[in-house]
């Protein structure tokens, strides 16, 4: 079984491959000098006689945004004539940036998610061909007093509820988690518990500066979350949320990864706070729990221990879908580490990339 | 080698190429333009017969990119009238990225 391994960096796409997720060969850069924040792999053509789908979103600083796919694992790469994701005329908005490409489960075949700055969702049944605006969040009442967070107004989290179709979640900074029950056509505020960081008011209805969050199918309404100040826990898929940061050496960071197939165990990368974006001790430690976040125990073999000054961004942290599961990361510094058991040990399998925005990984049919 | 007399020419960067067949220009003639054919004209123009060349100088609302700079002649048209800067036969539009980035 091979395990493929998308890496999106400031300056371009690599596409890793392993077939015992110890030794790797790297190709790219795709896009080459295009900053790469979204990356997806939709196995669910291949479930149905067609190829696996690769999408990824490509900023040009000079020549904009798009959207790009390949249905040969990254041999050629198409893109919609005129653009897959575009504001209608009547918003007077324009892509920015996309930050997050999500395919819907399995029963929703061709459907893809797409998170975009200025903070919307865009919706596409072909497969990330093409996209509409879903109008239900563009309307809310709330979106014109949304603030954005130092990497802009970014629509940086979209999570479809495992099992009900009808039921998803958005995270954007800086407004928090949005919801919706009836398949995006009506949205509310979903930020019960989380604390709104250096505000006035610590538990307004909006405005939590959420980083990331993420869930698993095997029990879909437990999520798992990293606030700018705070790692949460839902029970009831984002109704409500409670703290379970304690006992990490600190709560401030930006990714959080569910285990795949595994309730009640995700990874998060604690960084000091703040004012000091570096790791606790300058040690590169992920921390994981497998009681759904009564503790946390540290990660470290084979991660750099003595003066790693080494941060990951909100999505540079995912997993496989294989057991034991493969966990992934990659650095602002541009290295990659992976883990082939579940987090207990880690290995280096790329250096001097461009800094990493976004890892995706899964085994290839 | 210049634009034929009733025509205005666009010169296209090497990294755009790609969109236009590996030219380095692309030749419009000014009667497609309207009756007073400007820099907007042209880009609409192009959005017809080269969406995928005019959306990489301009956004959805039509708004040229901010890191984009468009010269008539010597003259950034930023400088000038921007989108509604009048073209007259001959004349040459080149498309120049900005210096940016790291």
């Amino acid at each position: 079984m091979t395990t493929l391994l998308m890496i999106g960096t400031r300056k371009g796409l690599f596409l890793a491959r392993s077939d015992d997720r110890l030794s790797w060969s790297l190709d790219g850069p795709h896009f080459g000098m295009n900053a790469v924040y979204a990356a997806a792999i939709d196995p669910r053509p291949a479930a149905s006689g067609g190829s696996t789908r690769l999408l990824a979103g490509a900023d040009s600083e000079h020549w904009g945004p798009s959207v790009f796919r390949s249905d040969d694992f990254g041999a050629s790469w198409q893109e919609t004539e005129g653009g897959a994701i575009r504001f209608p005329v009547d918003t007077g908005e324009a892509l920015v940036r996309t930050w997050q490409l999500r395919p819907a489960g399995a029963d929703q075949p061709g459907l893809v998610w797409a998170g975009v700055e200025p903070g919307a969702l865009f919706r596409s049944e072909d497969g990330g061909e093409t996209f509409s605006l879903v109008e239900g969040l563009w309307n809310h009442r709330h979106r014109e007093r949304w603030m954005p967070g130092g990497g802009g107004l970014c629509l940086h989290t979209v999570m479809p509820h495992a099992t009900d179709p009808d039921r998803m979640l958005v995270g954007v900074s800086a407004a928090g988690v949005y919801r919706t029950d009836d398949g995006g056509k009506s949205w509310e505020a979903s930020n019960t518990g989380i604390d709104a960081w250096r505000a006035p008011d610590q538990h307004p209805e909006f405005g939590q500066c959420v980083h990331k969050f993420d869930g698993q199918r095997d029990r879909p309404d437990q999520l798992f979350l990293q606030n700018h100040g705070g790692v949460y826990r839902s029970d009831d898929f984002g109704a409500t949320w409670s703290a379970i940061g304690e006992s990490l050496p600190a709560d401030f960071g930006f990714p959080v990864a569910a285990h795949p197939h595994r309730p009640g165990t995700a990874y998060v990368y604690p960084l000091v706070k703040d004012e000091h974006r570096m790791p606790p001790e300058d040690r590169c430690r992920i921390y994981r729990t497998t009681d759904a976040g009564e503790s946390w125990e540290p990660l470290a073999e084979g991660l750099p221990q003595q003066r790693a000054y080494v941060s990951v961004l909100r999505d540079a942290l995912c997993t496989d879908d294989a057991d034991p599961a493969g966990v992934y990361f990659g650095t602002r510094s541009g290295e990659v580490f992976a883990s082939a058991d579940e987090g207990a040990s880690w290995a280096s399998i790329v250096r001097h990339l461009p800094d990493v925005l976004v890892v995706r990984a899964a085994e290839l049919p | 080698m210049t634009p034929a007399d009733a025509a205005v020419r666009l010169r296209v960067p090497a990294s755009l190429r790609i969109y236009t067949g590996g030219s380095s220009a692309v030749d419009v003639d000014l009667t497609d333009l309207g009756d007073e054919p400007t820099v907007r004209g042209l880009l609409d123009h192009l959005a017809v017969i080269h969406p995928d060349l005019e959306r990489r100088i301009r956004d959805e609302q039509r708004r040229l990119r901010r890191h984009v700079n468009l010269f008539l002649g010597n003259d950034n048209v930023r400088d000038l009238s921007e989108q509604d800067t009048p073209l007259t036969e001959g004349v040459e539009v080149a498309v120049l990225p900005a210096v940016s980035g790291g």
